[in-house]
């Protein structure tokens, strides 16, 4: 995010060739013959190293289009699990799953900024910890509502008050209740200072409501939960997964460079009330 | 005579209800239904393509957005040097 880094055309051509080579390359690691926690270790690092890169050398726009592109494709195209009630739509984890993903992902992006800010006090640090948590919302109403319209179709209704259902719904809220409570003030570093100490009690609290308190309840219809029927996260078999971990880096990276160019507005209205 | 009419559409109620069993059975024990007409006759391309072209267009889209953006973020710093 260090801001208006130039992109030309010859940078997306390579961003886009760096997302075929990332593709082909977990397509080897989770295709191999080892055990399943080291190929997603490795191809944990793999893609963090392709990040890493990307971002280095300005790629990261191509790598973007590359990975969005082909979890489009791959997704309806490539061979997956006949399971009964749950059906093609097992496709949906390609499409609904990354929102829930890329949202965590640059939620703890906001987070570390948030801290950054508080530590440093530069009002920059604010403005993308800000932008990257409603980008965060935008993707949580959409997990929300194509969360519902599959369960509509597997569990039977769009809304069964599913654990997992209700605590990302109160998520979603703590985050829109961050985002309308900073605009009540109007001193910018009294903004940047409640927000960022939101934003750092908000964070834990979300982790607890997705991943813990689900878990802990007796019957979770989503998958992971005991006596499911559907699919766990074990269950995602090889070809699935060379499709679902370039998709969740692909929409993350569409969040980012969505909440960039909300930062660059932001430095630039700025910057306009500098020279008043 | 009652008697044997009602023995007899017993006996046909009895053999509907056998044969809807056997056919939930059979239903049963099919494979799981999946799109495969869908991808044999090769249509399945064609949302694929819709899709990608919504979604280059939505990226042109937002190239020219940031393209916008970016000569903003040069006027003003040429304005105020």
């Amino acid at each position: 995010m260090k801001g208006a880094k130039s992109y030309n055309f010859l940078s997306i051509l390579l961003g886009i060739g760096l997302s075929v080579v990332t593709v082909l390359v977990l397509w080897l690691t989770i295709g191999s013959e080892m055990s399943q926690g080291a190929k997603v270790g490795i191809s944990m690092v793999q893609i963090g190293a392709v990040v890493y890169f990307s971002f280095k050398f300005g790629w990261w726009k191509g790598l973007c289009v590359g990975l969005v592109l082909f979890g489009l494709t791959a997704g309806m195209l490539n061979e997956v699990p006949r399971l009964p009630i749950v059906n093609e739509s097992i496709r949906n984890l390609y499409y609904h799953v990354p929102m829930w993903f890329a949202m965590i992902i640059m939620l703890t992006g906001s987070v570390v900024y948030s801290i950054k800010y508080l530590m440093k006090g530069n009002l920059d640090d604010d403005r993308i910890a800000t932008e990257l948590a409603r980008i965060s919302t935008v993707f949580g109403v959409l997990g929300l509502i194509t969360g519902m319209i599959w369960a509509n179709y597997t569990w039977g209704a769009p809304w069964s008050n599913d654990a997992k259902q209700l605590s990302a719904l109160v998520g979603t809220l703590i985050y829109l209740a961050f985002l309308v409570v900073r605009e009540s003030f109007d001193d910018d570093v009294q903004r940047a200072r409640v927000s960022s100490v939101y934003s750092i009690f908000a964070y834990p609290l979300l982790i607890t409501l997705l991943f813990v308190l689900p878990r802990m309840m007796a019957d979770s219809l989503h998958p992971g939960g005991n006596g499911n029927p559907a699919f766990g996260e074990y269950d995602l078999n090889e070809g699935m997964r060379v499709v679902f971990y370039p998709v969740i880096v692909g929409w993350t990276l569409l969040g980012v460079w969505l909440a960039d160019i909300r930062v660059r507005t932001k430095r630039c209205e700025a910057k306009l009330y500098e020279i008043d | 005579m009652k008697l044997s009419c009602m023995k007899s559409i017993n006996k046909i109620l009895t053999s509907i209800a056998a044969m809807m069993l056997s056919t939930l059975t059979f239903a049963q024990g099919k494979e799981v239904e999946m799109a495969d007409g869908l991808r044999s006759s090769g249509k399945i391309y064609v949302v694929v393509a819709v899709v990608v072209v919504i979604f280059i267009g939505l990226l042109a889209y937002l190239f020219a957005s940031e393209r916008r953006l970016k000569k903003l973020e040069e006027e003003l710093e040429a304005n105020k040097s």
